[in-house]
C-alpha cells in the first residue's frame, strides 16, 4: 500500500486540528468549527474548480468535523467526485468519507455505486481493494444488492491478485452476515472451497473464514473443505516453523489460521475416509505434542499463540468425541493448564475440562483432576475462575464421588462470593438428589444448605425436599427427626421453618413416640418460630397446625387456643384470617373421620423434572449448564445448527410441568403406621344443596390459597389451581374422586366464569362467618380435597388446540404425544403419535379414552387398538373416530399406561377435542347476516363478555384465529371495518346449532368484546368461554 | 443544607474542595465531573441529581462553581449563596478565573469557612467580610478591635460596623435596567418585562438612617388619595409605576415597608445592592427593528433590517448591536450599512451590526445579501430571531427615583450635607425580533 508521502500532509488540515485541541472551552471549539464550515462552505460554492488536493483536504475536514460529533450536510458530492480520481490518497479520503458518512438511503448511493463498480472493474489492485473495503464498511442491504454477485466473481476469477482475492473473501464474509438471502450460491462455491489450497496464506486466513460461516448454513456444500482443511492444517503443524516466514508469529506457524481451520473442522463430524481421519488425529497428536515442548520464546505472545492453536485443538477433540486416547491426552494437557500461573489459562482449562467431562471417554480422567479443581475452588483469587471450578466439579460429579464433591461445595459455601451463592445451591441441591443413594443423607445435606445459606435456598430447593420425602416412605421418620432437632437451633433460617412445618405436620406422628419429641413439644417447638416468620410461612404454620389435630387429638385444645386468639383471628392478613377461621371451625364441628379425610397425608408427587434443574437452566441461560446426559447432543446441534437443534431446545423448554399420575386410584402407598382412617360413608354423606354460586368464589379461593403455599408441587402457584383463568377450573373434569362432591364441585366452578379476584377473596370472612355450619366447613374441607385429586392428577390441555387441529400435545421425558385431526359435520377423526423418546422398549403400551359422566352420552370416542409395545425411538399411531351426540362443555380424558424399565408409567392426558371442532362455517350477505342476528335476540341465547388481550392485538392473527374456531369470517358485514364478524354452525347428531359471533377489539384499552348468538344457551356460553381465551 | 462545594476549571480538573457534611462522600466531585462537565451532550439544567445527590451549578466564564447536598434545600437559596459567593470573591480578588482562584486558594478556603457553617449559609456581606478577612494575612488585632468584630457578626446590624467616618459624606445612586422583549415580526409585542436593580455606594459617617423613594404607584396613588384632588393622582399617576415584585438587600426593614411602603435602611458601607424589582407594564422599547427577509431561489437570501430609536431625541443609545442570524449553509455574505460597521461572522453564524452611537428618534438600515449552498438536507432554516444589545441613559420601566433622606442625628451632618449622585442606565437583556 503506498504511504502517504510527505507532501501530501495537508497542512491546512494539521493547523485546524490543533486549533481545535487548543480550544479551552466547549463554546470556543463550537466557535472554530463553525468558521471552518463557512471557510468550507465558500469553497464548495462552486464558482471555481477546486483541485484534487484542496477537495481531499476540505473532505478530511469534514470528516473530522462529523467524528467531533456536529453534523455534517453538506460535502458529499465532493468526496463522490474523489472517488474518480486517479490518485490513491485522494481516492482513499473518498471512500473514508463515504464508508463513516454515507447512509444508505442517500441519493448519492447511485453515483456511489457507479464509482465502486468503475474500481471494481479497472485493474489496479489498490483500486480494486478500496472499493472492496468500502463495499464491507459500508454493508447494507444496496451495497449487497449491487455488488452481490460482482464480489464472488472476483473471489474466483484466475487472474485476481492474492491481496484483492484476501479483500473480496473478508468482504463476501461481511455481506453474508448482513444480508444472508442476498448473497447467491453457485458454482463458485466449488472453487471457493479450492482456495484453501492458496499459496498466499493470507488468502487461505480469509477463505477460511468465509467458509466456516457459510458452512455453517450449508454444510452439505462445503463438505470437500473438511480434506482440504486438513491437509493444510498438517502442512502447517509439520513445517518447521520458519518456513513460513510472514506468517510465523513468534515462532508458531500461523496461529490464527490453524485456530480458524480446527474451528471449521468443528462444523463437521470426525472424518469418514480413514485416511484423513488419520491424518487429523496426526495432527492433533503434533498439537499436543508441541504443547510438551519446552517454549522457543519466554515472550508471553509466544504461549497466547500456542495456547490458541491448542484449546481450538482441545474444542475440536471434545467436539469429534470419538478418539479416547486423544481425549485422554487432552484432558491431561488441561491437567497441567489448571496448575498453571496464568489465571487465563487456568479459566479456559477449567470451561474446557467442563465440557471434556461430558464425554464417556473423558470422563474418569477428568475425574482424577478433583483434588486440584477442589484446590482451585478454594484458593483462586478471581471469583470467575472460581465459578468455573464450580461448574467443572458439577460436571464431573457421579454416583462415586458424589458425597466428596457435596461436601466440598457445601463447605466452600459458606466463604463463596454472593454473587455465586445462589447457583452453587441449586447445583449441591441437584447434586445431593441425583446421587443420593439413601436419602438420609438427602436430607442431612439439604437441611445443611438452608442453614449454611438459607437466603439463597429458593423455592424450588424445598419443594423438591417436601417431594421428595412425601413420595419416599423410607425416609420420612427420618427426615422428621432431622428438622425436629434442626428446630432446636435457637435461630433458624425460615426455610426451615418452612420445610419443618410441612413435614412435621405430615410425619410428626412418627417421631412423636419419643418424650422428647411428643406432640406437645413438636407444636411448642413450632410456635415458637410463628412470630419471626413472614405471611406465607405463617400461613403454612397454621395448616401444619390443623394438621397436628388431626395426628394427635391430645394438642387439639391448645391448638384451638392458638387459632382462638385475638391475633389470629382477627389478623390483619386476610389470609391468616381466613385460615384461623375455617381451622378453627373445621376442628369444633367436623369428627374425626372427617377430619381425617380432610387432613389425609399428602399422596405422592408425580415424578417429573426436577424443578430446580430448570431453574438453574433458567438462571444460567440455554446450553450452558453442563447437563450431563445431553450436553453432548445439544453441543453437536449447535454447531451443525440443523433443525434438530432448534426443535430439540424448544422441546425442551416448552415442556410443561406435567401433573402425570394415575387419574383412576390416587390413592396413597399403604403405610403401617398408626394414622387416623377415614370412613367410607362419609362420602356418601348426601350434601345439602347449597346456593353454590354463594360460595364458588370463597372454595376456589381459599382451596387456591392452600395449595399456592401448602403444596410444594406447584413449579408456580397459577399451574397448580390455575386461579388466574378461569378455563382451568371450569374444564377440569371432576376426575376420580368421590362422585357426588366432585360433580357438585365442578358444577360449583363452571359457574363461576370470572377469574378469582381480589374483591371476592376479602369477602370470603365475611360470608364464610354466618354460614359456617355443618355444610359450609364439610364443603370447604372437601374441596381442599378434591381440588387436590383433580389437578394432580390431569394434564391440563393447552388452549393452543381450540384454534388449531395439529401439534404437540404432551411431552415429557419419556414419551412425546403428536395430534392430527380432522373433522366433517358431526364426525371427528383424530391420529394420536406416540413417540418413544428413549432407546428403550416401552412394554404393555395401553391407551383408552375416559368420557366422564354427561360426557359419554354427549360424544361418542372409539378407539382403535394398537400394539403393546413401541421401540426405542419409534413412534406408535393410533386412530379416535369421535362423534358429535349433542353440545358438550368437558373434554374427554385419555389414558396412556406403558412399562418403561420396570416401572409403571401412568399418564393423562385431556384430549382437545372442543365443541367448536364441528363447526362448519356458513358465508352470508350482511343482511342476512343481521336478520338472523336479530332472530337471535333472547336473553339467554346471547353471550357477552368483556376481557383483556392477553397477546398483543394483531388483527392478522385475530383473523387466522377466528378462521381456525372454525367459523367463516364475513367480511363487510360490520360498519366498523375493526371489527370482525363470523357464522357458522355446529353439526351434533341430535340436532344443529346456528351460531354467530362479533368480535370488537378496543386498541386503546387493549381490550375486547366478544358477543356470541346461537340458539341454545349452553352453546352459546361454551362457545365464548373457548374464544375469548383465544386472544 | 449544603453538603460540599466544588471549583472546577473548564477541564473538570478541581480547584476547590471543600466538604461540609459526611453524607457527601469524595466520589461526589468525580460525578459532577463525569456528568455535568464531561457530558456527551451539554447539561444545560443548573441542578442535576446524580446517584441521589442533588448538584446546583453556575458558570462564571470557564470556571464552574457546584454546590452539592444530599437533602431536599431550598434551590433558589442555594443558587442565591451560589450568586453571593460569587460576588465576595470578585470582590476580593476581581474577575473569576482559574488563575484568580489558583493564587486566592487559601484565602478562598477561609472565606469558604466563614460564609458557610455546617452547610448553613452565614454572613455574605462583603464589607462586613473585609473587616476580618484580608488578603494581607491576619495582624493581631487589639482587645478593642477583636470585641468589635465579635459585636459586629453577633449583632443586630450585622452589614456595618460603628464609627466610620468620612470628611465628605457621598452617595451613588444607580438604577440598572435590563429590558427584555420578543416581538413578532409584525411588530407585535409577544413578550416584554423589565428587570432592575438600584445599586447605592455610600460614604456615610456615623450609623445614618436612609429612606429612599420612587415613583412606585402604590405610594403615589396613596398619597394622592391624601391630598384629596383627583386631578394631583391622574397626573402623578402618569409618571407613576407598577412594580410586579421585588426584592430588599437585607438592611431594609420589611416591617416598615409592608406597613407604609417605605423602604428605610440604615446603609451598609460601600457598594451593594438595595433592591431588585420586575415590571412588565408600560415598557418604553428604546428600540423597534424591522426585518424583511426574502428567500430568491434555493441559493440565495436577501436580508434588510431597519431599526428606530424610540426615546427623547436629546439622549444618546450606546453600544449598539444588532445579530442577524444567517442560515447554517452561508457560503457568502455581502453586506451596505448607512451606519455603523457590519460584519459577517462565520464562528457564529450571524451578521453583527454595530453602531457606537445614535440620538433618539432616529432611523438606520442594513441590507444584505446571503450566498447559499445547495445541501441534501431536507431540513428547513429554522429562522432564529434577530437579537439586539444596547445601552441607554434611562430607565425603560420608568422608574424615577424621588428622593434619598438621610437622617444621622449622633452626628452632625444633614441630609443636605450629603452629596448625592443619581444615574440611570437601561441596558438590552434578550431583546429579539422575530423575522
Amino acid at each position: 500500500m503506498p504511504a502517504v508521502s510527505k507532501g501530501d500532509g495537508m497542512r491546512g488540515l494539521a493547523v485546524f486540528i490543533s486549533d481545535i485541541r487548543n480550544c479551552k472551552s466547549k463554546e470556543a471549539e463550537i466557535k472554530r468549527i463553525n468558521k471552518e464550515l463557512a471557510n468550507i462552505r465558500s469553497k464548495f460554492k462552486g464558482d471555481k474548480a477546486l483541485d484534487g488536493y484542496s477537495k481531499k483536504k476540505y473532505v478530511c475536514k469534514l470528516l473530522f468535523i462529523f467524528l467531533l460529533g456536529h453534523d455534517i450536510d453538506f460535502g458529499h458530492m465532493e468526496a463522490v467526485n474523489l472517488l474518480s480520481s486517479n490518485k490513491y490518497t485522494e481516492k482513499q479520503i473518498g471512500y473514508l468519507f463515504i464508508s463513516v458518512l454515507v447512509n444508505s438511503n442517500s441519493d448519492l448511493i447511485r453515483l456511489i455505486n457507479n464509482a465502486i463498480k468503475n474500481d471494481l472493474a479497472s485493474r489496479n489492485p489498490t483500486f480494486m481493494n478500496l472499493a472492496l473495503h468500502c463495499i464491507a464498511n459500508v454493508g447494507s442491504r444496496e451495497m449487497a444488492e449491487a455488488f452481490a454477485a460482482d464480489v464472488p466473481r472476483i473471489l474466483v476469477a484466475g487472474d485476481t491478485m492474492d491481496s484483492v482475492k484476501q479483500s473480496a473473501a473478508l468482504c463476501l464474509l461481511r455481506l453474508n452476515r448482513t444480508s444472508p438471502d442476498l448473497v447467491p450460491m453457485g458454482e463458485w462455491t466449488a472453487r471457493v472451497v479450492h482456495l484453501l489450497n492458496d499459496q498466499h496464506l493470507g488468502v487461505v486466513t480469509a477463505a477460511t473464514s468465509l467458509i466456516t460461516t457459510l458452512a455453517q448454513k450449508n454444510p452439505d456444500d462445503f463438505k470437500t473443505s473438511v480434506s482440504l482443511a486438513v491437509a493444510r492444517l498438517s502442512r502447517i503443524v509439520t513445517s518447521a516453523s520458519t518456513d513460513l516466514q510472514d506468517y510465523t508469529y513468534y515462532f508458531v506457524a500461523a496461529p490464527w489460521l490453524s485456530v480458524k481451520l480446527l474451528r471449521l473442522l468443528q462444523c463437521y463430524p470426525p472424518p469418514e475416509d480413514a485416511a484423513i481421519r488419520g491424518r487429523l488425529t496426526e495432527c492433533l497428536e503434533t498439537i499436543l505434542n508441541k504443547a510438551q515442548e519446552p517454549p522457543k520464546s519466554k515472550k508471553v505472545q509466544h504461549s497466547n499463540a500456542k495456547n490458541a492453536v491448542l484449546f481450538e485443538a482441545i474444542s475440536l477433540i471434545i467436539h469429534h468425541d470419538s478418539e479416547p486416547t486423544l481425549l485422554v491426552r487432552a484432558c491431561n494437557q488441561l491437567g497441567q493448564f489448571l496448575q498453571h500461573r496464568e489465571t487465563n489459562l487456568r479459566y479456559l482449562a477449567l470451561e474446557s475440562m467442563c465440557t471434556l467431562a461430558s464425554s464417556e471417554f473423558s470422563h474418569e480422567a477428568v475425574k482424577t483432576h478433583i483434588e486440584t479443581v477442589i484446590n482451585a475452588l478454594k484458593t483462586e483469587r478471581d471469583v470467575s475462575v472460581r465459578q468455573r471450578a464450580v461448574d467443572l466439579l458439577y460436571a464431573m460429579c457421579d454416583r462415586s464421588n458424589a458425597k466428596q464433591i457435596v461436601a466440598e461445595m457445601l463447605s466452600y459455601l459458606e466463604t463463596a462470593d454472593y454473587s455465586i451463592r445462589e447457583e452453587i445451591v441449586l447445583k449441591v441441591a441437584i447434586l445431593a438428589e441425583k446421587y443420593a443413594v439413601d436419602y438420609t443423607w438427602y436430607v442431612d445435606t439439604i437441611l445443611n444448605l438452608i442453614r449454611i445459606a438459607g437466603d439463597y435456598v429458593s423455592e424450588e430447593v424445598w419443594y423438591r425436599v417436601i417431594q421428595i420425602v412425601i413420595n419416599r416412605d423410607d425416609v420420612q421418620g427420618y427426615a422428621a427427626k432431622t428438622v425436629f432437632e434442626a428446630l432446636q437451633a435457637p435461630a433458624c433460617h425460615e426455610n426451615l421453618v418452612k420445610v419443618g412445618g410441612y413435614i412435621l405436620g405430615e410425619f410428626g406422628n412418627l417421631i412423636a413416640g419419643d418424650p422428647r419429641s411428643s406432640p406437645l413439644v413438636q407444636f411448642n417447638l413450632l410456635h415458637s418460630k410463628f412470630h419471626l416468620c413472614s405471611v406465607p410461612t405463617r400461613a403454612l404454620l397454621l395448616s401444619a397446625y390443623i394438621k397436628f389435630i388431626n395426628l394427635f387429638p391430645e394438642v387439639k385444645g391448645t391448638i384451638q387456643e392458638v387459632l382462638r386468639s385475638d391475633s389470629q383471628l382477627r389478623n390483619a392478613d386476610v389470609e391468616l384470617q381466613q385460615r384461623a377461621v375455617e381451622y378453627l371451625r373445621l376442628s369444633c364441628v367436623a369428627s374425626t373421620d372427617i377430619l381425617a379425610t380432610v387432613l389425609e397425608e399428602m399422596p405422592p408427587f408425580p415424578e417429573r423434572e426436577s424443578s430446580i434443574l430448570a431453574k438453574l437452566k433458567r438462571k444460567k441461560g440455554p446450553g450452558t449448564v453442563p447437563d450431563i446426559e445431553e450436553n453432548r447432543k445439544e453441543r453437536n446441534a449447535n454447531v451443525n445448527g440443523g433443525p434438530n437443534h432448534t426443535s430439540a431446545t424448544s422441546n425442551a423448554k416448552a415442556s410443561p410441568p406435567s401433573f402425570v399420575g394415575d387419574l383412576l386410584a390416587p390413592a396413597p402407598p399403604p403405610t403401617n403406621r398408626p394414622r387416623p382412617v377415614s370412613s367410607a360413608s362419609f362420602l356418601q354423606n348426601p350434601l345439602t344443596p347449597l346456593p353454590p354460586q354463594a360460595y364458588a368464589i370463597p372454595l376456589a379461593a381459599s382451596a387456591g390459597t392452600f395449595y399456592q403455599v401448602a403444596a410444594p408441587a406447584a413449579a408456580s402457584s397459577t399451574d397448580l389451581l390455575g386461579l388466574g383463568s378461569s378455563t382451568s377450573l371450569n374444564s377440569t373434569p371432576p376426575a376420580a374422586a368421590p362422585p357426588t362432591a366432585a360433580s357438585l364441585l365442578v358444577d360449583v366452578f363452571s359457574e363461576n366464569s370470572p377469574p378469582v379476584s381480589a374483591p371476592a377473596h376479602i369477602a370470603v370472612p365475611a360470608t364464610a362467618a354466618p354460614a359456617a355450619d355443618d355444610n359450609f366447613s364439610s364443603i370447604t374441607t372437601k374441596s381442599f380435597h378434591v381440588a387436590e385429586s383433580i389437578l394432580a392428577d390431569v394434564q391440563e390441555p393447552t388452549d393452543k388446540f381450540v384454534c388449531k387441529n395439529n401439534g404437540v400435545l404432551y411431552e415429557n421425558q419419556l414419551l412425546q404425544i403428536g395430534l392430527k385431526s380432522e373433522y366433517r359435520q358431526n364426525l371427528g377423526r383424530m391420529y394420536v403419535f406416540f413417540g418413544n423418546k428413549t432407546s428403550t422398549q416401552f412394554l404393555n403400551f395401553a391407551s383408552n379414552v375416559v368420557c366422564q359422566d354427561t360426557l359419554a352420552s354427549q360424544l361418542n370416542v372409539h378407539l382403535k387398538p394398537v400394539d403393546p409395545t413401541v421401540d426405542g425411538g419409534a413412534q406408535l399411531q393410533q386412530i379416535i373416530n369421535i362423534e358429535c351426540v349433542s353440545d358438550f362443555v368437558e373434554a374427554p380424558v385419555l389414558n396412556i399406561q406403558f412399562r418403561y424399565g420396570g416401572t409403571l408409567q401412568n399418564i393423562a392426558v385431556k384430549l382437545p377435542i372442543t365443541l367448536n371442532k364441528f363447526f362448519q362455517p356458513t358465508e352470508m350477505m350482511s343482511q342476512d347476516f343481521f336478520q338472523r342476528w336479530k332472530q337471535l335476540s333472547a336473553p339467554q341465547q346471547e353471550v357477552q363478555k368483556i376481557f383483556k388481550a392477553k397477546h398483543s392485538m394483531d388483527t392478522e392473527v385475530t383473523k387466522a384465529k377466528i378462521i381456525g374456531f372454525g367459523v367463516a369470517l364475513l367480511d363487510g358485514v360490520d360498519p366498523n371495518p375493526s371489527n370482525f364478524v363470523g357464522a357458522g354452525v355446529i353439526h351434533t347428531k341430535t340436532t344443529q346449532v346456528g351460531c354467530l359471533l362479533r368480535l370488537e377489539p378496543n386498541m386503546q384499552a387493549q381490550m375486547y368484546r366478544l358477543t356470541l348468538r346461537t340458539s341454545r344457551d349452553t352453546v352459546s356460553q361454551r362457545l365464548c368461554d373457548l374464544l375469548s381465551d383465544q386472544f | 443544607m449544603i453538603g460540599g462545594l466544588f471549583i472546577y476549571n473548564h477541564k473538570g480538573e478541581v480547584l476547590i474542595s471543600r466538604v461540609y457534611r459526611d453524607d457527601i462522600g469524595r466520589n461526589a466531585v468525580d460525578a459532577f465531573r463525569v456528568n455535568v462537565i464531561h457530558a456527551r451532550q451539554q447539561v444545560r439544567s443548573p441542578v442535576n441529581n446524580i446517584a441521589r445527590t442533588s448538584f446546583f451549578h453556575v458558570k462564571r466564564s470557564n470556571i464552574w462553581l457546584a454546590a452539592v447536598t444530599k437533602q431536599n434545600v431550598n434551590a433558589a437559596m442555594v443558587f442565591e449563596f451560589l450568586y453571593k459567593m460569587c460576588d465576595v470573591m470578585t470582590a476580593y480578588f476581581g474577575k473569576i478565573s482559574e488563575e484568580n482562584i489558583k493564587n486566592n486558594f487559601v484565602l478562598i478556603y477561609e472565606l469558604l469557612d466563614e460564609i458557610l457553617d455546617f452547610g448553613y449559609p452565614q454572613n455574605s456581606e462583603t464589607g462586613a467580610l473585609k473587616t476580618f478577612i484580608t488578603q494581607q494575612g491576619i495582624k493581631s488585632a487589639t482587645k478593642e478591635e477583636q470585641s468589635q468584630i465579635t459585636s459586629q457578626v453577633t449583632g443586630q446590624i450585622g452589614w456595618r460596623r460603628e464609627g466610620i467616618k468620612y470628611r465628605r459624606n457621598e452617595l451613588f445612586l444607580d438604577v440598572l435596567e435590563s429590558v427584555n422583549l420578543l416581538m413578532s415580526p409584525q411588530g407585535q409585542v409577544l413578550s416584554a418585562h423589565v428587570s432592575g436593580r438600584v445599586v447605592m455606594k455610600s460614604y456615610l459617617s456615623g450609623m445614618p438612617e436612609c429612606k429612599f423613594g420612587m415613583n412606585d404607584k402604590i405610594v403615589i396613588d396613596k398619597q394622592g388619595k391624601g391630598g384629596g384632588t383627583d386631578e394631583a393622582g391622574k397626573s402623578t399617576g402618569k409618571q407613576s409605576i407598577a412594580i410586579d415584585d421585588c426584592t430588599f438587600h437585607q438592611c431594609v426593614r420589611l416591617s416598615k415597608f409592608d406597613s407604609e411602603r417605605s423602604i428605610s435602611f440604615i446603609p451598609p458601607d460601600g457598594e451593594y445592592e438595595l433592591m431588585r424589582y420586575r415590571t412588565t407594564k408600560d415598557i418604553i422599547l428604546p428600540f423597534r427593528v424591522i426585518p424583511l427577509v426574502r428567500e430568491v431561489g434555493r441559493t440565495k437570501l436577501e436580508v434588510k433590517v431597519v431599526i428606530k430609536s424610540n426615546f427623547k431625541p436629546s439622549l444618546l443609545a450606546q453600544k449598539i448591536e444588532v445579530r442577524i442570524p444567517t442560515p447554517l449553509n452561508t457560503s457568502g455574505v455581502q453586506v451596505i450599512c448607512m451606519k455603523g460597521k457590519a460584519k459577517y461572522k462565520a464562528s457564529e453564524n450571524a451578521i453583527v451590526w454595530k453602531i457606537k452611537r445614535m440620538a433618539g428618534m432616529k432611523e438606520s438600515q442594513i441590507s444584505a445579501e446571503i450566498e447559499l449552498l445547495p445541501t441534501n438536507d431536507k431540513k428547513k432554516w429554522a429562522r432564529p430571531p434577530i437579537s439586539m444589545n444596547f445601552e441607554v441613559p434611562f430607565a425603560p420601566s420608568g422608574l424615577k427615583v424621588r428622593y434619598l433622606k438621610v437622617f444621622e442625628p449622633k452626628l452632625n451632618y444633614s441630609d443636605h450635607d450629603v452629596i448625592k449622585w443619581v444615574r440611570y442606565i437601561g441596558r438590552s437583556g434578550i431583546y429579539e425580533t422575530r423575522c
